[in-house]
């Protein structure tokens, strides 16, 4: 099969960060400070994914500003030709630092919204004062003049803040917001009786960003990525695995999405020991679901095989125990009945606890 | 958008060539628009100090095609960038 080079990359810098959000899309096991790679091994990686043609890198983390030579790191990634986008909470981003960024070359950012309020951003978020700092930092992006695109991520907490967060986006004069509704994987996965959304907070989810997309037409970008568990087909995960996107962990590990590694039985290269483009190209991970010849029925005659790629391969593997078998999401899955039940059960579940992401659980 | 307005892209948009596939592309947040020769004719004259309507009658000099045509696909293009919030007009 013809490879075609990636578009995106991830750049997961580090695992650290002051928030404990229970829905991080880091893996349970997270990576210790001592197993990062350093700053010329990143070096490395952007202008090995520049040259395979990579366009755009996202800069994230866990917090990417917990890393000392962020700065460092996004001048280097221009400097390969790289469009860079940081991906933050805002913590640990002072004035001094976006000016710093600002001359480093830095393209976009991308400021995490966890609530609409300190009371719920902080309890969601686990860290007292985040709010606020998060709003300073709205201001200084906005001084600077960065583009700006407000990330919201939603769940059963703070699904009705949506219409204030889309207001906020354009308070802070935002051209786009991503309206994310959590993804179970990892520790949301541990969450979801917390975080699962109800069958008509995702239908109200959906009118209010089809009212809210038609009357700010040209003014505010809204994308949108709905409940997955309430949904009749599932999402384009990746544009199909091993397309588009290739995602670089903390210490190394390439991976072809960030929850690759709850797929048992994968096994992933390193950056340290093989070239990022014959990882790409020939790594057992990446050609594992690439295209559509592992595909079983009902998604192998499909005719929507090729606009879904038969959803998520980490839920098919969660929901339905076979990483091969269709998103359990699509209504021709003989599991969907299953994930509809899960989602009303655990859309019920009002007394859930919710478990912040602890670091203690480290690897490395 | 009016043949007066000034099309310009805003910070965080830009042209890029990519060397690895051989064409331009318009880089823009968490975006990339692969360009048709089209696409890079408009945009290379989009340079925040020229009109629409002189751009258009740039290009319909220059590949001698009708000022109506050429106009109304350029217009055309450049809203579609502006509804995506890619370019800005003054």
């Amino acid at each position: 099969m013809q490879v075609q080079p990636p578009i995106a990359m991830l750049a997961e810098l580090t695992h650290r960060c002051p928030l404990s959000c229970p829905y991080c899309s880091n893996p349970v096991e997270l990576t210790a400070r001592e197993s990062e790679l350093s700053t010329d091994d990143w070096r490395s990686v952007f202008d090995q994914g520049a040259a395979m043609g990579v366009l755009q890198l996202h800069i994230s983390g866990g917090e990417p500003a917990s890393r000392r030579d962020l700065t460092d790191l996004v001048r280097a990634a221009r400097e390969a030709g790289l469009y860079t986008n940081l991906i933050t909470s805002g913590i640990g981003l002072t004035e001094k630092r976006l000016a710093e960024l600002d001359a480093a070359g830095l393209d976009h950012v991308q400021l995490s919204l966890q609530g609409t309020d300190a009371a719920m951003a902080d309890r969601i978020g686990g860290y007292k004062g985040g709010y606020d700092r998060k709003m300073m930092v709205a201001k200084w992006i906005g001084a600077i003049g960065f583009p700006l695109t407000l990330n919201f991520v939603m769940h059963r907490g703070n699904m009705h803040q949506l219409s204030r967060a889309i207001e906020m986006a354009q308070e802070m004069g935002a051209r786009r917001i991503e309206v994310a509704t959590v993804q179970f994987h990892g520790w949301a996965m541990q969450n979801r009786g917390a975080l699962m959304p109800t069958r008509e907070q995702a239908a109200e989810a959906n009118r209010t960003v089809a009212e809210a997309r038609a009357r700010l037409k040209g003014r505010l970008v809204i994308d949108y990525v709905p409940a997955d568990y309430h949904a009749d087909y599932p999402k384009p995960c990746m544009g199909g695995w091993a397309s588009t996107g290739i995602n670089v962990a903390p210490d190394g590990l390439v991976l072809p999405c960030h929850a690759a590694q709850t797929i048992k039985g994968l096994e992933f290269d390193n950056v340290r020991d093989r070239p990022l483009a014959d990882i790409w190209q020939n790594g057992s991970a990446f050609n594992a679901y690439r295209g559509t010849d592992w595909m079983q029925e009902p998604c192998r005659s499909c005719e929507r095989k090729t606009i879904d790629f038969g959803g998520c391969r980490c839920q098919a593997m969660a929901i339905a125990g076979d990483p091969t078998a269709t998103d359990p999401v699509c209504v021709k899955s003989p599991n969907h009945a299953k994930i509809r039940d899960l989602a009303a059960d655990f859309s019920a579940q009002d007394e859930a606890p919710m478990t912040s992401r602890v670091m203690d659980k480290t690897r490395g | 958008m009016t043949p007066e307005g000034i099309p310009y892209l805003p910070r965080g948009v830009r042209l890029h060539f990519d060397k690895v596939r051989d064409n331009w592309v318009l880089l823009a947040p968490e975006r990339a628009i692969r360009l048709d020769p089209v696409g890079h004719a408009i945009l290379s004259r989009v340079d925040g100090k020229t009109t629409l309507a002189a751009i258009a009658a740039d290009l319909s000099e220059t590949f001698k095609a009708p000022l109506e045509d050429v106009t109304r696909d350029s217009t055309e293009f450049l809203q579609e960038l502006a509804n995506r919030r890619f370019l800005e007009v003054t």
